[in-house]
């Protein structure tokens, strides 16, 4: 990297690229494709590249038919009205359908660039038929891609961190880098920027949500800290997505602050109740098949006093759901449990009592919407309640896990970015978590971010590439 | 239960792992583990034998140190697996021949050398080891027949019985009971994944090895290495049963089957094992144990001599120097047999039988 970076100096690229998750990488290789000369850097040190992208495990995109690690066709309209369902219409229906038909077969374009999808056979999850597997996961995509990128001739820089862009009348000019301590000015004729949320600012989470965001754990890479999204929307970048809205599930509160990543996931909520800590009940733990309801759960716990809550499941349920990380707290009795978890043991068996004492008897089925529910409380349990009375008692320490945010800049369906003028940018182009709520205005469906920053990605790398071609002319 | 600190971390790994499952695509070890929910020592045991080190799920990790959760898969499995071999060593008094495995090696040559021109010197005297002997029989008048049968034929019984014996104490102080021993459809699934290296292919692209990029050459050279092994093994049978059902004398000629299939045999070894040895100096050591390093590498240059001595002895068997030559040839086989359930050749006997569980294992679940 050394002699590169001095034989780079005072160049100007045709492209650069910030960012080094899935989005940047997608746009570097195909800006390089494209002809053009390609600067990537990626804040993180080389043994954390990757971002987010580096956590995740599949994505979903439209397909005619099933192939090897696809079960069967998923069309562009039942992928739409997926996407109408979980962001409930908060979605841009032009940029939504472009997305989805830009996402046919990309499958083939991943392979050719590296990326080992898993045989579909083998799913633990029920989406082998939308959703196709990494082998070995993110990380071991991003490995592929740098792999790639770097035999296809792309530079690439890490430990660079991008704090200032110049930016004259809406036009990229240079960007501003501190890479291992030095101050560096780095200039080219088009930007793409895929540089993620600001999931891992805590200080910005603050403005919205006050001091409960001391309580959040960031699911994933500490690097994504929004910088380069504050610095586009302070210089005249049109917004985009709701400020305030963030997408958090309920994980294992024993998780590292930054960066634990998928093992965090807790899966016992919908088999037992969930208190606070106060040792209530605060909402209906059976409502609906996990999947649907786990983002949910992020938010609920984040509104309850200093943002904890306890799963509590007995013996018959300890091994419906995926195993945990870490281990259960386990107890003999309620009041044990209640010790051992800091809640008051009173209080905790009342609320296990009156559960137990409404819950009516039904067949239990974990993988249906069952009817055994409860009968007089509140809230309910709508499924899969059933009385929590057979020893070993076992606890979760809940709280929220931040996944990423929805702000970001609006683009359009060249992955352009939108300027507050209303006018396009001629040469900023961004990719990734830092404009899918153009598409996601709410809610998730899992492996649509890797769909967003694949598809948008490579039309970013193409149109930076032909705009620096154009102005090479 | 007691439990050893590579067993604890072994099992402190895997409960990770299955919280994850990003890997289980690589192979045999994680949809062993997902049939767990937690882990005893005898499933680490069998886990820890069941990987091959291939290092994908290393690369693959996004919890490897730095980071802290400070996964490590392959260096993990194969302390622990290095436990294993020589806690399920037979006898147990040997158990400390793995730890000075480079020692044992030294010595077993030198005691096997001194032994075999010893009692050649003693026995036949200088002129006949040192002259030249040709035509029917010759190795004879160097070695008489019976000394030539009766030798090797007691090492290999005692090897088959110390393997046997090893093999048993894997299964039993691994849960494997009776009757999933006695599984016909485990063992042809183990032996098919044995004669085509299944798990070497990780997903598809091979092994990550030496480095961080998938190859195919750690596969392609061990097949260089068992194939060899395997038709050397054969030949050496094959002489011995044309000896003595037949009654033909050795030195077979040339175009003999059993100097044929020696011969392509160690012109395998040669190259298997030199390329496996420079893959040893390109390795990336993150993700390697260095206590097994010696043990390694011991074996295959033992391998190397065994192979390269055999060519040798052919090629100039029919000059003075083939007393000699027989001598150092047959002392390299005597030590890779007498040291073969005490080194790194066990690696071949439980990951069979590791194989031959997890068919089981998977039958059972399927059902
Ligand atoms: C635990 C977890 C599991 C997930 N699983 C899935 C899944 O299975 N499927 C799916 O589709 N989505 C999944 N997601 C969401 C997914 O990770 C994101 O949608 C996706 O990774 C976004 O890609 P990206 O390239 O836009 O951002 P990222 O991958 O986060 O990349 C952003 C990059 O920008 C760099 N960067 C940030 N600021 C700067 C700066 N100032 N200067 C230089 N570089 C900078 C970062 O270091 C990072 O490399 C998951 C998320 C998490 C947290
Ligand atoms: S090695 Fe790492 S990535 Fe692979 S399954 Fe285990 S925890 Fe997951
Ligand atoms: S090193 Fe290879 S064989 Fe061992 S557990 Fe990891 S992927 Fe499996």
């Amino acid at each position: 990297m050394k002699s590169n970076r001095n034989q780079n100096a005072g160049k100007v690229f045709d492209v650069l690229v910030i960012g080094g998750g899935n989005a940047a990488l997608c746009a570097a290789m195909t800006a390089r494709e494209s002809g053009a000369s390609v600067m990537l850097l990626e804040g993180a040190p080389i043994h954390f590249r990757g971002g987010n992208s580096r956590h995740t495990r599949n994505l979903r995109y439209a397909h005619d038919k099933g192939n090897g690690h696809l079960t069967g066709p998923y069309l562009e309209d039942e992928f739409y009205n997926d996407l109408l369902q979980v962001t409930e219409g908060k979605t841009d229906e032009r940029l939504a359908r472009h997305t989805i038909r830009q996402s046919k077969d990309i499958g083939l374009w991943m392979e050719r660039h590296g990326c080992r999808f898993q045989p579909s056979m083998r799913g633990t999850l029920h989406l082998d038929r939308t959703n196709a597997f990494f082998l070995g996961g993110g990380k071991a995509l991003m490995n592929a891609y740098y792999s790639q990128a770097e035999k296809m001739g792309v530079n690439i820089s890490y430990e660079s961190d991008v704090y200032d862009l110049e930016i004259k009348d809406g036009r990229f000019v240079a960007a501003r880098v501190k890479v291992s301590h030095s101050d560096r000015r780095i200039a080219a004729k088009s930007v793409v920027v895929a540089s993620g949320g600001f999931q891992a600012d805590i200080k910005w989470l603050k403005k919205y949500w006050g001091d409960a965001a001391d309580n959040f754990i960031v699911r994933g890479t500490p690097y994504d800290k929004g910088r380069m999204l504050k610095v586009l929307l302070d210089k005249g970048a049109e917004p985009v997505g709701d400020p305030k809205q963030c997408h958090a599930v309920a994980i294992d509160a024993r998780s590292p602050r930054f960066d634990g990543g998928i093992v965090t996931r807790l899966d016992c909520v919908p088999f037992g109740i969930t208190v606070n800590k106060h040792g209530h009940r605060f909402y209906d733990e059976g409502e609906h098949f996990w999947p649907k309801r786990y983002a949910i759960w992020g938010r609920l716990v984040a509104r309850q006093e200093d943002q904890i809550a306890y799963s509590i499941i007995d013996s018959k349920s300890l091994e419906l759901f995926m195993p945990s990380v870490f281990p259960p707290i386990e107890a003999e009795s309620i009041q044990e449990l209640a010790g051992k978890l800091s809640l008051s043991p009173s209080m905790l068996e009342k609320t296990v009592a009156d559960f137990n004492a409404s819950v009516k008897g039904g067949s239990f089925d974990a993988g249906a919407l069952d009817d055994c529910l409860t009968v007089g409380l509140e809230p309910p349990k709508s499924h899969w309640a059933r009385t929590i009375d057979r020893p070993p008692f076992y606890g979760y320490p809940l709280r929220p896990g931040i996944t990423f945010t929805y702000l970001g800049v609006r683009v359009n369906d060249k992955s352009r970015v939108m300027m507050q003028n209303g006018n396009l940018s001629a040469n900023m182009f961004a990719a990734g978590e830092i404009m899918s709520g153009n598409i996601l205005g709410k809610g998730y469906m899992a492996g649509f971010g890797m769909t967003i920053g694949t598809v948008f990605g490579r039309i970013a790398g193409k149109e930076a590439a032909r705009h620096a071609h154009e102005r090479s002319l | 239960m007691h439990m050893s600190a590579a067993s604890k971390e072994v099992q402190r790994v895997m409960t990770f792992c299955n919280a994850c499952r990003y890997c289980e695509g690589y192979c045999a070890v994680f949809p062993a583990m997902e049939l767990r929910r937690t882990f005893s020592s005898q499933d680490l045991s069998y886990l820890a034998n069941l990987c091959h080190n291939c290092r994908d799920c290393y690369y693959a990790c996004q919890y490897t140190p730095p980071h802290e959760f400070e996964l490590n898969i392959p260096k993990t499995m194969a302390e622990l697996r290095l436990e294993t071999y020589r806690e399920f060593c037979w006898p147990k008094g040997f158990r400390g021949l793995f730890k000075r495995n480079v020692l044992t090696l030294v010595l077993a040559i030198l005691v096997c050398f001194a032994v075999i021109f010893g009692t050649m010197l003693m026995f036949q005297g200088k002129e006949v080891v040192f002259s030249n002997h040709t035509g029917s029989a010759a190795f004879y008048k160097i070695i008489p027949y019976q000394v030539l049968v009766t030798v090797p034929v007691t090492i290999a019984l005692l090897v088959l019985l110390v393997v046997a014996k090893e093999f048993a104490t894997f299964w039993r102080r691994t849960g494997g009971s009776l009757p999933s021993f006695l599984n016909l459809r485990a063992h042809g699934i183990a032996v098919t994944d044995v004669l085509f290296l299944k798990y070497l292919e990780g997903g598809g692209q091979g092994c990550t090895y030496p480095d961080g990029q998938f190859s195919m050459v750690r596969r392609w050279l061990h097949h260089l290495v068992f194939y060899g092994f395997a038709l050397c093994f054969g030949a050496t049978v094959l002489a011995a049963f044309y000896e003595h059902f037949l009654h033909l004398t050795s030195p077979f000629p040339v175009f003999s089957l059993p100097v044929i299939l020696g011969t392509i045999g160690g012109i395998a070894i040669l190259p298997g094992t030199t390329g496996l040895l420079y893959l040893k100096t390109k390795l990336d050591r993150a993700p390697a144990t260095g206590k097994s390093t010696a043990m390694d590498i011991g074996f295959l240059i033992l391998l190397f001599m065994v192979s390269l001595t055999g060519l040798l002895l052919l090629i100039f068997r029919e000059t003075p120097a083939m007393g000699t030559l027989l001598a150092v040839h047959l002392g390299f086989v005597a030590v890779f047999f007498l040291t073969a359930p005490y080194g790194k050749f066990v690696h071949a006997i439980f990951r069979y039988a590791a194989l031959v569980k997890n068919a089981d294992e998977q039958i059972l679940s399927k059902l």
